[in-house]
């Protein structure tokens, strides 16, 4: 599976995660899914509803907050095809946490921000027997792709 | 006939549909038809000891069951039962 990302999404993904630093932020993916990939076409940056303690390593999307989500993506023709979310001087690797939460087919991009700078990302999608995340590849769009 | 919405995660465990219609009293009983008939749904909603998975939230239309009567909140035909993930994730 590749995750293809349209041009400007990654320089939008690491304005906000320097921002929120040295908190977690949080987000989704509204795009399409093409075969086994999925373009990620639009960063939607939700807050994240922990208090601001926990917010340092942990991120939630409200449940209301994804109804208006889905909301917003089929009024504009797209999916949610994935989860954003930085880890705060961590590597871009999913936690036991992230195990535990993770829902199957989504594609869960993480972004890891070292003392303020963003360094990496990487992106994971939870297999079937929700035992282990495999890394999916993460690709750039062609900006005449891109609606 | 009430109806269940499936979020876009788990529509490839229920056969791809978005919506799906069931003759259920309750949310407990539509859950359980659901996943009678889509079994590849039971480790998505549900942990092995048989609880609801934690990012597994359920409204009845606009209402979260939690502040109704939970799994024995009563289904009218016209119900439609949603599945809304909570996603949460992060360091530790």
């Amino acid at each position: 599976m590749i995750l293809h990302l349209a041009p400007g999404l990654l320089d939008q993904l690491i304005e906000h995660g320097q921002q929120a630093y040295p908190q977690e932020a949080a987000g989704l993916l509204l795009g399409s899914i093409d075969g086994e990939d999925r373009r990620a076409l639009q960063l939607l940056p939700v807050p994240n509803s922990f208090d601001e303690v926990q917010r340092t390593h942990r991120y939630q999307i409200d449940p209301r907050q994804m109804i208006e989500a889905e909301a917003q993506a089929e009024a504009e023709g797209l999916d949610i095809v994935g989860v954003f979310h930085t880890h705060p001087d961590h590597p871009p690797v999913p936690s036991a946490f992230d195990l535990e939460w993770a829902l199957p087919w989504f594609v869960y991009l993480i972004t890891s921000v070292e003392g303020g700078q963003v360094v990496d990302h990487r992106a994971w999608r939870l297999d079937d027997e929700r035992g282990a995340f495999d890394e999916v590849q993460l690709s750039g769009l062609p900006t005449q792709e891109v609606p | 006939m009430s109806s269940i919405r499936v979020p876009t995660p788990l529509r490839p465990y229920a056969g791809g549909n978005k919506d799906i219609p069931v003759e259920a009293d309750t949310v407990g009983q539509a859950l359980q038809q659901l996943t009678e008939t889509y079994p590849a749904l039971q480790a998505h909603l549900y942990d092995d000891a048989g609880n609801l998975r934690p990012y597994v939230n359920l409204f009845v239309n606009d209402e979260d069951v939690r502040h109704l009567q939970g799994g024995d909140t009563p289904l009218a035909s016209d119900d439609r039962l949603t599945i809304v993930p909570s996603i949460a994730g992060g360091t530790a």
